[in-house]
């Protein structure tokens, strides 16, 4: 592994091009720990932006108008701004409105950076995922959902049991295309310092002055990353192909 | 070779005046019926004349306007709550045109669903008892089949099978065999006339004529959201009182 590292020393000696993120065991760890946040922020994302999609296409059947009033406008808040807006508006908006009296008098933040970005990007994800979930819901035969009823099934558990599998089968390609775009968006959360692969990329290019080479590394990550995204969503979607339903 | 008109056994589905509207439209003017414990009618009419949603209605599945329906020990047209309901479809199931399985369970899954989630019945025993509704219909061979890669007839049958789980009193089939191909109408009309003649309760809307002349206790032909006519089916099929009736079937036969 050592002669591994040392390679790129040698690389930047004979060629120029400056990887420390290979080399230098600080870069190294700094890039390394972006890496998994950036990974954690997406997987987190991941989770909450598809429960989110679940929960809001199940409200948005609700007998309530109310319900259905607030996630239509949860929808259209969300898909008709920019994320990186959203973003801005929760950490500076909302994230000033709450804060503590910290030890030193002066007011802390209660809510952490990451957090704030955890928050606005599920909802920003989650708000494309009520609408793909819903198309998929309503693609589901109303047929079907009467034969549970006419077997007992009570609304939830027709909507758990029945509707909301088929649905997520046929919403699969949507789906995985707004987490590609959610995983690619993570990288706007450089713009509140939560330390990801962007935002460590750029500390690390101005300690080194290697923008280039910093460039051509984030490139390959982020292209690795979603890579593996797409691939296991892929392998997710043929596991639970059901043999002549559909697509 | 008609199942003993069970004539002064008790009725177990009591119709009276039942009126329906979607809208403006009347689809049901006033419909009476009753079937006694065991029985089979059959209801033959032209299409739109409110067949399917009287079997709805039955079911629960479409609230009535007017009228009473009751089913067993139930007032379907007083049920509220979703456990009323849940109550009253296991006494009453029914069979659709279209089969309407679950198309991501296999077959037995189809049938083990309602008693394992609605009935919370023990999954070993539901299991049992699917695995024996599937050999009784004839599909044992395909019980670890998705119903999208089973013919239509197929698929009838296991929709049946998937009724039947709930150990229902009544059963309701809606033009079970309209959309098949010919040659597995036979299997699901076999499947059900060996229900009937066990002595389940049926209700069967229904265009094979000569299914309904040799099973049904009773037939009554609709037309417009009104019984027509009715009559044993020797009578009704052979001496029509009515001109309306007499004008289908000559369509029809
Ligand atoms: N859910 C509904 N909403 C509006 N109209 C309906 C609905 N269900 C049935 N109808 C109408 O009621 C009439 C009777 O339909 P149906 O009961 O299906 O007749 P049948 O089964 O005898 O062909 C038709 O004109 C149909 O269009
Ligand atoms: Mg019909």
């Amino acid at each position: 592994m050592e002669s591994f590292w040392a390679w790129f020393r040698w690389l930047h000696d004979a060629t120029g091009i400056n990887l420390t993120i290979f080399y230098d065991s600080f870069d190294r760890s700094r890039f390394a720990r972006g890496f998994v946040m950036t990974v954690e922020l997406s997987a987190v994302c991941i989770v909450l932006s598809v429960l989110i999609g679940i929960v809001g296409a199940w409200l948005q059947g609700s007998r309530l108008r109310l319900t259905r009033h607030v996630i239509y406008w949860y929808i259209q808040f969300f898909r008709n701004t920019p994320p990186l807006v959203q973003l801005y508006f929760f950490y500076f908006g909302v994230g000033s409105l709450l804060t503590a009296t910290g030890v030193s008098g002066s007011p802390v933040p209660m809510v952490s950076n990451v957090t704030w970005a955890i928050v606005s990007l599920s909802f920003f994800a989650g708000a494309f995922n009520v609408e793909i979930f819903r198309s998929g819901i309503e693609a589901v035969p109303g047929a079907t959902i009467e034969a549970a009823e006419s077997l007992g099934f009570s609304r939830l558990r027709t909507y758990l049991l029945i509707v909301l599998p088929l649905a997520f089968r046929i919403s699969m390609p949507a789906l995985n295309n707004n987490l590609v775009n959610l995983v690619k968006t993570t990288t706007l959360a450089y713009a509140i310092a939560v330390p990801e692969l962007l935002y460590v990329s750029s500390q690390i290019w101005s300690d080194e002055l290697n923008v280039p080479e910093m460039m051509n590394a984030l490139l390959i990550s982020y292209f690795t990353l979603v890579g593996f995204l797409v691939y296991a969503m892929h392998r997710w979607e043929r596991a639970i192909r059901v043999p002549g339903f559909g697509v | 070779m008609t199942a003993t008109p069970a004539v002064d056994a008790e009725p177990i589905v009591v119709i009276d005046d039942v009126h329906k509207s979607f809208g403006n439209v009347e689809v049901l003017k006033g419909v009476s019926l009753s079937v006694p414990k065991g029985g089979v009618v059959c209801i033959i009419g032209p299409s739109g004349s409110g067949k399917s949603t009287l079997l709805r209605c039955i079911n629960g599945l479409v609230p009535i306007d007017q009228g009473s329906i009751r089913v067993a020990s139930f007032d379907v047209h007083q049920l509220k709550t979703d456990q009323e309901k849940i109550a009253l479809r296991k006494e009453v199931s029914i069979v659709f045109q279209q089969y309407n399985l679950f198309p991501h369970k296999t077959a037995l899954e189809n049938v083990m669903m309602a008693p394992v989630h609605v009935l919370k019945e023990d999954r070993e025993e539901v299991r049992e008892r699917a695995v024996a509704l599937l050999r009784k219909v004839g599909l044992s061979a395909k019980a670890d089949v998705y119903p999208g890669e089973l013919s239509g007839g197929q698929q009838q049958r296991v929709a049946i099978a998937r009724s039947l789980a709930m150990r229902p009193e009544v059963m309701l089939f809606d033009e079970v065999t309209a959309a098949l191909d010919p040659e597995t109408v036979k299997d699901v009309l076999n499947t059900i006339r060996e229900l009937a003649l066990e002595g389940m309760t049926c209700m069967i809307v229904t265009h094979e004529m000569r299914f309904a002349r040799e099973l049904a206790d009773v037939v009554y032909f609709t037309d417009g959201g009104v019984i027509v006519e009715s009559g044993p089916p020797a009578e009704l099929f052979d001496r029509p009182v009515k001109e309306r009736t007499r004008a289908f079937l000559s369509q029809i036969l």
